[in-house]
């Protein structure tokens, strides 16, 4: 009996010797893992959807992208090489996460760029925190990677939908357009967005009388957008992305939405605005990180991409092409490809390339730096088919990205 | 905006009219899949795909060929029942006896070789197929915004399915159709070349589908993953409507269009569960589907 007794408290004693000798073996791995390339080389897995509906705005072009950080890098680091391979995701967390753990724990895949569905995001980024894997967000917005799932391994570079909310949603209020509608994205990026959105709307006094939620990949938007009609709003927003923005602000015009209330895009892509008629797109306001005109060193990076691609330049694109240099500068200047270490470099080290102005990645995994705010040009206004925007405002990152939320308290 | 006891009759009128145009799709594909069941007893899962390919030739002809919209809509269907009726010949027909299991196992499989190849040549992004510039602009109808081309989808679709289902139950053609499918042994020995019979049958489904291909093509995007989508929705209308009924596939296929806007309008969630709980309810309450005889 006695011994019983004794047995649990002799039990944790053993317990707590092991993890402490555990810690204090993983301390000296990380410690010894400090220094040098696993495997000889780096390894840079791109995971994106790579044909559906965000083929387009990332997808392969964001691996031609990925490439162009590496070749102007020199195509190897510390005399090593530096590897790039590639993956579709299909828009299935399912299928993201399993590629991350192939990646990361059979095939040295160091960092994962691309990263487009925030859905997908949300499963790879689980895998790659608990391997201590840098992922490097080019494509998805929601605002939970550095808010509530936030990790010293997130870099969440393009944009979020904080970002786009603040830098379109407001100007339209001010503007006097109160009563608002949404069609939204049914999954968590639509949600998270038309939430910001919200929060902005009623905050300044105005009202959301509705919001009709699409799958992912709807075709026929005909259904929602009788719903927008009928709500009497101001102002219909599309919570949405890719091909899903443009077959529904194509539906909205089908109808005669457009002709009844302000559409507004609340994220769209260079890639869509190109596909979309002149005369339905024109004179829209939107938000965007990257616009291929902007400055020479833009323009000469974006006719570069046109020239190996033949496709315009999105900003999932640009954050590709600046997140990998920026990863791959770190490593160098750490000469070692350890996530912690890593990481921790390229938050001391401001970002600065053709992508980031007056930028920096700040400590919850934010890249904060200079926003748009763009018009789109109409049919008459436009000198060739990639001449698609006017830039109106340069929104400081402070103010588009807002200031960090205490939610996100890892150490 | 008009409203009658909290329900808004403007949103609620728009909702039934989209619903109806849906319907169109869904009874043309029904009726095909209808007529080939009830006609020749062979479960088409290719029909979903072929009403893809309908789409994509349309397509390749506007974009490879210079082949207008007109033109596309009778050359269309053509091509794709000409490609129906060499499935049936070379791959059905030596199927013809067995379990109706072997033609769904078959049909299933072309319908995957089909979706597969169009994904590998053209990605699953959708292609965009001109609205053609006769069909442009709309009506305004004081409770809705109705597009030109919604209104021909539909009218296109009632005229087709009311001359498939005249010829089907009202000719001679239709009586020895209909007399195949009962006694093929006796009809052939009325000297009625019953194989060309069903061969040419089987063409007419499939070609129904590839003329709903070809309507679509200017509103839906044109995608390899189109025909999946849809053809699970028309395979519940079949069985609702009572396997191989043709003027209930028909009929059907319009109704459901039709529940499917209401839920659209009063509980949007539902709107693409529910034709699949009135299947269920109508299998449990008359099990051979609305308009099917007893069993």
């Amino acid at each position: 009996m006695k011994r019983n007794t004794n047995t649990p408290k002799a039990g944790f004693k053993l317990a707590l010797h092991c993890s402490v000798a555990a810690l204090m073996s993983v301390a000296a791995l990380s410690a010894q893992a400090a220094t040098g390339l696993s495997d000889n080389k780096v390894k840079i897995g791109v995971l994106a959807d790579m044909s559906g509906t965000y083929g387009d705005l990332c997808g392969r072009h964001c691996v031609d992208a990925v490439n162009m950080a590496v070749e102007d890098f020199g195509g190897s680091v510390l005399g090593k090489p530096i590897e790039v391979v590639s993956a579709d995701d299909q828009n299935k967390p399912d299928l993201g996460s399993a590629k991350a753990r192939e990646w990361i724990e059979s095939e040295g895949v160091d960092a994962i760029n691309g990263l487009v569905a925030s859905s997908v995001v949300g499963a790879v980024a689980q895998v790659a925190n608990v391997n201590e894997k840098p992922i490097l967000i080019s494509g998805a917005g929601s605002n939970t990677f550095t808010t509530k799932t936030c990790s010293p391994f997130n870099a969440h570079w393009t944009y979020d939908v904080v970002a786009l909310a603040r830098g379109t949603v407001k100007p339209l209020m001010d503007s006097g357009k109160k009563k608002w509608f949404f069609i939204t994205a049914d999954y968590a990026f639509g949600h998270a967005l038309e939430g910001v959105a919200t929060g902005i709307i009623e905050s300044n006094g105005g009202t959301v009388v509705g919001s009709a939620r699409a799958p992912l990949g709807t075709t026929d938007y005909s259904s929602f957008v009788l719903q927008a009609m009928s709500s009497g709003a101001d102002v219909v927003a599309l919570a949405n992305a890719g091909k899903d923005f443009v077959n529904s602000l194509k539906g909205a015009a089908e109808f005669g939405l457009n002709q009844q209330a302000t559409m507004v895009g609340l994220l769209v892509f260079a890639s869509d605005t190109k596909a979309i008629d002149a005369d339905i797109i024109g004179d829209m306001r939107l938000t965007t990180g990257f616009y291929w005109d902007r400055d020479d060193a833009s323009r000469a990076w974006a006719k570069r991409f046109v020239d190996r691609t033949g496709a315009i330049p999105t900003m999932a694109h640009a954050g590709a092409y600046s997140s990998t240099l920026h990863y791959l500068k770190a490593i160098k200047a750490t000469g070692t490809d350890d996530g912690k270490a890593v990481m921790a470099q390229m938050k001391a080290e401001k970002p600065d390339d053709m992508f980031a102005r007056n930028a920096a990645l700040r400590a919850d995994g934010r890249m904060v730096y200079d926003m748009y705010q763009v018009r789109v040009k109409k049919g008459s206004e436009r000198s060739n088919p990639n001449d698609l925007y006017e830039i109106e405002h340069v929104i400081p990152g402070d103010q588009a990205f807002g200031a960090m939320k205490p939610e996100c308290n890892f150490k | 905006m008009v409203t009658f006891m909290g329900i808004n009759l403007f949103a609620l009128l728009g909702q039934l009219l989209v619903g109806l145009i849906n319907g169109s799709f869904y009874a043309l594909l029904a009726l095909g899949l209808a007529i080939i069941f009830g006609l020749l007893r062979i479960i088409n899962f290719a029909q979903g795909a072929l009403y893809m390919l309908g789409a994509f030739l349309a397509w390749l002809a506007l974009h490879h060929l210079g082949v207008n919209y007109w033109l596309a809509l009778v050359l269309v269907p053509l091509a794709v029942a000409a490609i129906g009726m060499l499935i049936e010949r070379w791959l059905v027909r030596p199927i013809a006896g067995q379990d109706h299991l072997y033609s769904l196992l078959l049909t299933f499989g072309i319908a995957l070789i089909l979706q597969g190849t169009f994904s590998h040549l053209f990605g699953s992004s959708g292609q965009s197929y001109p609205i053609p510039d006769a069909l442009k602009g709309g009506y305004n109808l004081g409770f809705m915004y109705l597009p030109v081309y919604r209104a021909w989808i539909i009218l296109v679709s009632l005229l087709v399915c009311a001359a498939s289902w005249w010829v089907i139950e009202k000719t001679r053609l239709g009586a020895y159709l209909r007399a195949g499918t009962e006694n093929p042994a006796l009809l052939q020995a009325f000297g009625v070349n019953v194989p060309l019979m069903i061969t040419l049958t089987f063409g007419f489904g499939v070609g129904l589908a590839g003329l709903a291909g070809v309507l679509a093509a200017p509103v839906y995007s044109v995608s390899p993953d189109m025909g999946a989508n849809i053809l699970i929705v028309v395979f519940a209308i079949v069985v609702i409507g009572g396997m191989g009924s043709i003027g209930g596939a028909i009929l059907t296929g319009l109704m459901m269009g039709i529940i499917e806007g209401l839920t659209k309008y009063f509980y949007p969630e539902a709107s693409t569960t529910v034709i699949f709980m009135v299947m269920v309810l109508v299998l449990l309450v008359k099990p051979s589907g609305l308009f099917g005889k007893e069993a």
